[in-house]
Order: C-alpha cells, then sequence, then structure tokens
C-alpha cells in the first residue's frame, strides 16, 4: 500500500460528501484500476440548501484544497483533475483557484443544473455531455467514469483533509455549517467525536426555546429532537435550527418538495413521479398516509440513485417525530 | 471472442446463459415473465421504469434485471409479496403520467400497460392524470404524437438520435423534463417510425389513415384497390398469431377481399419495373461518367434525410420512383384505361410496413396526369386493425390469390422488402442487362444479411461494380462521410433508414427486435427461393408493359421518374 494510501486509512479519514465511505478504499480502486489513463474529480457542487462548509473552505483554505486535489494527482498519476463548483462558487471563486492552480493539470468548471447535477455519476455524464443524469453502477466510477477512465471523486471537505493528513495535520475534525433559528449561525471546524448537541452548544447554537434540527442538509437531512442528540453525526456537515413553536412543518416540507421536484432528473419513475405526488399533497395540505407511505416505499426500494433513495427520510422523520398531524394545534 | 457459459437459477429453475448477458434479457430467451416497459433489446438498458426489479439472493434490497449482469451461481427471485406492491404503486405512478384514451388508441388491442395493470391489481386512477392538457401534435402525415400519454421512457429519444435525426429530444419545462420535438431549424422528422416501433404506449403512432380508407369505400363512385408491399407478407401474421415471419401473402388478399376490396395488387410486381429502371440508370451513369454512386431512393425515410440533411447528395439519387408510387401511377393510367375507370375515381391504397410512405404520397413531384398517384397508406399495424375491426381472422381464413391481372411478381421483387434486396434484384438485372446472361447464381449473399452495413464487388463482364448497402440512418451518415472522402469508392449504395430494411419498418406490428427481423426477412427469402422466375427482367408483366404502356420515354418519365429538392424544415411547434 502506497504510503499516502496508509496514511488515509490510519487516519481513518471518511468522505465528506455525506456517504461517509472510506477514502482509502476509494483511493485505492482507482489506484488499482487498470486503465492507466485516469481522472480525478473534486466536487464542489453542494447543491443542497443550508450547506455551505464547502464553500468556507473554498474561501478560507484554496491552498490546502488544491494540495489535496496535487496529491490525488500525483498518487494515480492522473491525466487531469476537475473542480468541479456550483454556479455561485464557481463565479466567486474561479479566479484565485486558477492562479493557485498555476500548471498543475487542473480544470476549475461550473455545474449543470439542479440537485442531481451533484451525484458522482451525473457529473460525469456532465462534464462528457453536457446533461446530468445519473448512471447506473456498477460499474462503479473508480473503473469507469469520466470517458469511462477511472475516476476518483471526492468531496472539497475529503480534499482539505487529505492534505493535512499528509502533513500530519489531521486530528479527527470536520466542518459543520449550522443555520436556521440561532443568532450564531456560521461554519465551525470540531472534533468528530463531538456529539451533536455538544457541537451546538461548543458553538453557542444550543436553543433555550423547544426545537428540532435538520441533520445533514435542508433537503434530504433527517429531523432529530433535542433528546436524539447525544450521538455523533454522520452524513453530511449541515445542522438547521428550527424553533418547533414558529416552524411551520407544512411549510418546511413543502420546500423539501419543491426543491426536490425542481432538483431531480425525472429519469425513474418513483423519484419523477412520487416525489411529484408528495409536492402535490403536501401543497395542498391533503396528506393521504396511505399513498404517501407507498410513495416513500417505491422511492426507498425502487429509485435508480441516492438522490431517489433519500427522498423520503426528511418526510418520514418529521412525520414520525412531530406527530405533524396536530403539529401546531397542541397547547404548549 | 467465445463467451462464456455461466449457470443462474431463476425461480427456482436452473439456466445456462452466457457471462455479460442481463438477467431480463436471460428470462426473456426462457420464455420467464418479467413485467417491463422500457426495455427494448435494440437501445441501451435505462432502468427507469423500475418494473423489471428483482431480489437477487444475497445482495441488499432490489436490483432491475434489465441492466444488472446475470453472473454464475446467481440466484434471482421475479417475484414476492413486496416486489408485486412495489411494482403496483409503481404503476400507479406510471399510469398518472398516461392520460388514458384507450378507447381510441390504436394499441389498446394489445396494451402492455393494461396487461400489467391487471396483473398486478392496479387502479390506474389512483393519483390524477398529471399530463391530461399536453399537446398532441402530428410529424408531417406520418406520425402522431400525444405527449399526453408518453411515459417518459425516451425510447424515442434515443432510436431518434441513433437514427442520427435527434428530431426528437428532451427539454425541462418548468419541474419536469418532458419529450419534445427539436425547435433547432437544422433538425427535422424524416417519418421513418422507429419511435413508433419502440414506444411501449400509444403516445407515437402512425398518423391513422383508417377512416380515410373507409371514407373512399362507402363512396359508391370509388373503386378502391389495395396493393402490398412486398415486407408487409411477413410481418402482418403476427398480428394474428400466425408467429413471427409467416408468409400471409395469400391470407391478406383474401382478407381484404372479405372487407369488400376486390382488387388486391402486389407492389413487389411494381418493383421489378424499378429493377429494370435502376439497373438501366446505373448502367447508364457507369457509361457515360454520370453522378456517381448512385444512392437508392425506394425509402422515404432516407430520401427526406438527404433532402434535408444532405441536399448536396440529391444528384446521387436514382430518379426512379419507389415501387408503391410507380404501381400506383400505372394504376391510375394503364390499368383505368383498360378497365374503362376515370382515374379519378380510383382510390389507391398502399399497404406498407412503413410510416415515410404517408408522406411520399403527398409529394407533388409525384403527380400523374395531376393526379396522387396513391391515395392513402395503411401500415401493416393498421391493415391488421382494419380487418380486425372488420371481424377477419387472417389466420384462419382460406388464402385467395393476389388479382393476377398484373402477372405475379418474381422473387427479386419480393426481397425488396429486406436490407439488400433492392441491391440483390438490381445486381440480377444488370448482370443480364450487360451481358445478354443471368448470373450463374441468383444469390448475392455478401449483400444478405441483418448487419448495418454491407458490401460487395461484383465483376460483370470488364466491369467491376463496388456497392454498398446500409440500414439504419447513421449508418448512411457513416457512409456519406466515407464516400466524401473518397467519392470513387462506390457505384451504387443501398439505404434503408430502418434497422434490417422494410421488415423493420416504422409500421410494422409491435413488437420489432432483431430477432423478429431476421425471421421476417427469412420468410421473405424463403418466397424468393419457390418462385419460378426470380430475375426481374423475366417478368411476363414486366415485358408486356414494357411492350404495350412503357414503350415510349414520354410515358416511363411520367409514371417512373421523379426528381427532388431540398428540403426546410417541415415541422415547426
Amino acid at each position: 500500500m502506497s504510503e499516502i494510501i496508509s496514511k488515509l486509512k490510519e487516519a481513518n479519514l471518511l468522505g465528506r460528501g455525506g456517504a461517509n465511505f472510506p477514502v482509502w478504499q476509494k483511493w485505492e480502486a482507482a489506484l488499482k484500476a487498470s486503465d492507466s489513463e485516469k481522472y480525478i474529480i473534486c466536487n464542489g457542487a453542494e447543491g443542497e440548501p443550508d450547506v455551505y462548509k464547502d464553500e468556507y473552505i473554498i474561501r478560507n483554505y484554496p491552498s490546502d484544497l488544491i494540495d489535496g486535489i496535487a496529491i490525488a494527482i500525483r498518487e494515480l498519476s492522473a491525466k487531469r483533475a476537475y473542480i468541479y463548483l456550483n454556479h455561485s462558487y464557481f463565479d466567486k471563486y474561479k479566479d484565485i483557484l486558477i492562479e493557485l492552480i498555476g500548471a498543475l493539470p487542473i480544470e476549475v468548471i461550473a455545474k449543470g443544473k439542479g440537485y442531481i447535477a451533484g451525484e458522482e455519476t451525473a457529473i460525469c455524464n456532465f462534464i462528457e455531455k453536457g446533461f446530468a443524469v445519473p448512471r447506473q453502477k456498477p460499474p462503479f466510477i473508480s473503473d469507469s467514469g469520466l470517458w469511462g477512465k477511472p475516476t476518483l471523486l471526492n468531496n472539497v471537505e475529503t480534499f482539505y483533509y487529505v492534505s493535512k493528513v499528509n502533513k500530519g495535520e489531521y486530528n479527527n475534525q470536520r466542518f459543520i455549517s449550522v443555520n436556521g433559528d440561532t443568532a450564531n449561525a456560521g461554519t465551525f471546524e470540531l472534533s468528530n467525536s463531538l456529539t451533536i448537541e455538544d457541537m451546538l452548544r461548543g458553538t453557542n447554537n444550543y436553543p433555550d426555546f423547544d426545537f428540532f434540527v435538520q441533520v445533514g442538509g435542508g433537503a434530504e437531512g433527517l429531523i432529530m429532537l433535542p433528546s436524539e442528540l447525544n450521538v455523533s453525526l454522520s452524513g453530511c456537515g449541515a445542522i438547521k435550527i428550527f424553533n418547533k413553536e414558529t416552524t411551520d412543518v407544512f411549510a418546511l416540507m413543502e420546500y423539501w418538495a419543491d426543491f426536490l421536484n425542481c432538483g431531480n432528473c425525472d429519469k425513474c419513475v418513483p423519484c419523477r413521479e412520487g416525489v411529484y405526488r408528495i409536492y402535490e399533497m403536501v401543497k395542498n395540505r391533503d396528506i393521504d398516509k396511505e399513498k404517501l407511505f407507498d410513495l416513500f416505499n417505491v422511492l426507498e426500494k425502487t429509485s435508480f440513485c441516492a438522490l431517489g433513495r433519500g427522498v423520503s427520510g426528511p418526510f418520514r422523520s418529521l412525520i414520525l417525530k412531530l406527530n405533524f398531524e396536530k403539529y401546531g394545534k397542541e397547547e404548549h | 471472442m467465445e463467451k462464456k457459459s455461466i449457470k443462474i437459477t431463476i425461480n427456482g429453475k436452473e439456466i445456462s446463459c452466457f457471462e455479460g448477458q442481463k438477467i431480463l434479457e436471460v428470462a426473456i430467451e426462457n420464455g420467464i415473465d418479467i413485467p417491463n416497459l422500457c426495455y427494448h433489446s435494440d437501445l441501451e438498458p435505462k432502468a427507469s421504469c423500475r418494473l423489471c426489479i428483482v431480489e437477487i439472493v444475497g445482495r441488499r434490497g432490489y436490483q432491475t434485471s434489465c441492466s444488472t449482469n446475470a453472473e454464475d451461481g446467481m440466484v434471482v427471485n421475479t417475484e414476492n409479496e413486496e416486489i408485486s406492491k412495489l411494482r403496483k404503486t409503481n404503476l400507479e405512478l406510471i399510469f398518472s403520467q398516461h392520460n388514458e384514451k384507450c378507447n381510441d388508441c390504436i394499441k389498446s388491442e394489445d396494451c402492455r400497460m393494461l396487461h400489467l395493470a391487471q396483473k398486478y391489481d392496479v387502479n390506474i386512477s389512483r393519483f390524477s392524470d398529471r399530463k391530461k392538457d399536453f399537446p398532441e401534435m402530428n410529424f408531417g402525415p406520418s406520425i402522431y404524437f400525444d405527449s399526453s400519454k408518453c411515459i417518459d421512457c425516451k425510447n424515442c429519444v434515443e432510436v431518434c438520435a441513433k437514427q442520427n435525426v435527434k428530431f426528437l429530444e428532451v427539454r425541462e419545462e418548468g419541474a419536469f423534463f418532458q419529450i419534445c420535438p427539436s425547435q433547432n431549424k437544422n433538425r427535422d422528422c424524416v417519418y421513418c417510425g422507429q419511435c413508433v416501433v419502440h414506444c411501449p404506449t400509444g403516445a407515437l403512432q402512425e398518423v391513422d389513415s383508417i377512416k380515410d380508407v373507409e371514407e373512399a369505400m362507402r363512396d359508391a363512385n370509388k373503386t378502391v384497390v389495395f396493393q402490398i408491399a412486398p415486407a408487409v407478407r411477413t410481418s402482418i401474421g403476427e398480428e394474428f398469431g400466425m408467429g413471427y415471419g409467416a408468409v400471409a401473402t395469400e391470407k391478406i388478399a383474401a382478407g381484404i377481399r372479405k372487407i369488400g376490396i376486390e382488387n388486391v395488387f402486389d407492389v413487389s410486381v411494381a418493383a421489378d419495373i424499378v429493377t429494370m429502371e435502376e439497373a438501366s440508370e446505373l448502367i447508364e451513369r457507369v457509361s457515360s461518367g454520370g453522378v456517381l454512386p448512385m444512392f437508392t431512393s425506394c425509402c422515404p425515410a432516407w430520401v427526406k434525410y438527404l433532402e434535408f440533411y444532405h441536399p448536396e447528395l440529391i444528384p446521387n439519387l436514382t430518379s426512379v420512383r419507389s415501387p408503391q408510387v410507380l404501381f400506383g401511377g400505372l394504376t391510375k393510367t394503364f390499368w383505368a384505361t383498360q378497365q374503362e375507370i376515370d382515374p379519378k375515381n380510383i382510390f389507391v391504397v398502399s399497404i406498407m410496413p412503413c410510416t415515410a410512405k404517408k408522406y411520399e404520397i403527398k409529394r407533388k413531384e409525384n403527380l400523374v396526369d395531376g393526379l396522387d398517384p396513391v391515395d392513402a397508406v395503411l401500415t401493416t399495424h393498421e391493415l391488421a386493425c382494419l380487418l380486425k375491426k372488420n371481424g377477419v381472422d387472417l389466420k384462419n381464413i382460406e388464402p385467395e390469390a393476389l388479382t393476377p391481372l398484373w402477372g405475379d411478381a418474381t422473387g427479386a421483387g419480393i426481397i425488396y422488402g429486406t436490407s439488400g434486396g433492392v441491391t440483390e434484384s438490381a445486381l440480377r438485372t444488370a448482370v443480364y442487362k450487360l451481358t445478354g446472361k443471368n448470373p450463374e447464381t441468383l444469390e448475392f449473399c455478401a449483400v444478405r444479411g441483418l448487419q448495418e452495413s454491407k458490401e460487395a464487388s461484383v465483376k460483370i463482364g470488364d466491369l467491376t461494380l463496388s456497392v454498398a448497402v446500409v440500414n439504419g440512418l447513421s449508418n448512411a451518415e457513416k457512409l456519406i462521410e466515407k464516400i466524401k472522402e473518397n467519392p470513387s469508392l462506390y457505384h451504387y449504395i443501398e439505404v434503408m433508414a430502418c434497422p434490417g430494411g422494410c421488415i423493420g419498418g416504422g409500421g410494422q406490428p409491435v413488437p420489432t427486435d432483431s430477432k423478429i427481423r431476421k425471421l421476417r426477412a427469412e420468410g421473405l427469402y424463403k418466397i424468393d427461393q419457390g418462385k419460378k422466375k426470380r430475375l426481374a427482367h423475366e417478368s411476363e408483366f414486366v415485358k408486356e408493359i414494357y411492350n404495350d404502356y412503357l414503350n415510349n420515354k414520354e410515358n416511363i418519365h411520367k409514371i417512373c421518374h421523379t426528381k427532388y429538392g431540398k428540403k426546410e424544415k417541415e415541422n415547426s411547434f
């Protein structure tokens, strides 16, 4: 095993895009792939609402980010790397990134439209054909990604920490963006071993009112109650705080449903039609629970990609935990 | 490379298959039914309808069988209670985007969606119709697209791109991507109808001409004649459970008589005349330094493709009319005089495997004495519908001969229906015309078969004739690129827009796939094999007509030849 891959394994660095996949395994798979022409993608799509930790890193630590990508280029003898950014980040940071990239074979490109355009195989399709639709897996991109070549894709934060791991400066940290009903919103670098509750308290974000949080992103993140926060954070580093008394949960669900309905790729039936029907029910404030749960089932069990499989998460957890039919009608 | 043989188990049954085959493919080959809508063996698996999910022992969740490779030792179950429930819900969602208009849908007789709805106890109106206000539109006089029935499988978009036409495309409208005709002025429908035969619903159909034909049949002043294309005879039986590739020529004649039409002509007879004219034109071009290579023009989708996408190559097209148009012209002149009928009162109906033929008959370049040679085109599929509507079952009907007046078509005229057939017919006759002798073997095997591109060199006297045969328009495009680089590569090029030629045409019965196309083609070669006369120039009728009517330049020109011109976009929405 190569030096950097050993280091990544030892550091137990997990991917920070949300799936928590061990980074060293991705690197090793791409390294071992037989085709010698290899590509690297740094995913800075950050397309989910209420997540902006990657922007924080690009703004504050662009050299470390590029160092992480450069390490991957060297390790894989990659032909080229792409920094894939949503339009806002592309406009704001491309100049500084290009300056720092210098002669390295790294290209900065703007993301395709829609939330789905952040999914790894959709990114490959977008870079190749300008059309962000996911691909069937397997093959995994480590074997057959961009132009059918072995491709290593990591999130912005992951590449940042690759640089830290390489320098021996990684101390099991992660970046968390916190927002919502709080005066102290921001992005914080925190120890991975903290519980969510400690993260909120340590950043002066723990509310003094009855609340709930959405953890892992403002569309597909799960709803958690104050009593459930004594666990570490898995998934994407984002926590949104909601004041239980003042939050209109129907409006919240409508926001998710609208975002997902517009942001999906419309390829498969459960996601294209199922999400639309969830949106319709929530928007009309007229929920047929049997229909809704049938839709959750087909989304979870038959969707083409992870976006579709993840749709039901926030709705299920909200409905389960907030007793939503009586929500707002209870005596406080 | 030889494929490795492996074994998998589906629903407890051990099955041998090959590495690299998809599970669904293996199931279909072994008669195991796994529900599916977006799958078509001609196309890449899209795995978008999600109906073909199966359980693979040892794997988490469910996998779509259309897109998952069979692996040695794999154990697959295609049904369980949960799978049924998931299929039911996904079908309800598919129906929610499909505006049911079953009463006037040409596919409702054998609708795959309805079959599945019955099987999985689907409430087809559980969700309101999302697309009920979506538009209907016609592409030329050929193809009808009802976007309110579209289930977004995108097979049509893929097949249109595969044809290098790219007229159907995906466009973002609000929260959805939907299938739309292109607004790009450089892209237009060529009417090949491959979208129709690859559509799992009735969203894409031929433009309905049955009503026009019925109206003419009711009109006491009209003499209605039907003329049958070569490729129809080995496909229409499929609509009546006769099996793929079954020869039904005389059953078609009997069926049409049953609905009250006495005159049933065989377009293959006219194909023999086309062969005579094309062989002469080719020899003329080769010997006098004319424009080469000469392209065939029997396929109207190919002609439109060339006129729209490559007008610079129009001079390469043979000026000979297609068999149906040529025959319609003869019917309204020669036959009309013979029968003492005013040609204005003759209504010619072509039965074609093709949607583009509906477009071809509207071309004003083809008028004969001010009349359209052909008045209506019914696809193979439409004829089957018309017969069924009138209670005619071809499977159980007593065969009857076609109208004998025109003589019997030669085998050369029959094989026009499959890729390579036009070339083979032309070669058989060109050899005779150049040497005065028939070729030693009549089977020009190099141009046979369903492969996308074929070529042959044929030595005729001192001349070596180089021919190329392609089917599928992207293959034609590749060939065009090749001859642009080297214009002297070929003398003669046959192009058919549809895979396998007319036997795979856009008006043929559904399903159409490579195995079915092969059987339909074999049916035609079998007819050819069994014919006493297999060369166009030996047809008694051909001899007669050249003697009696096509005996002067004026008549030959009027009936047999036409011209082409650059086309602007015809379908803007």
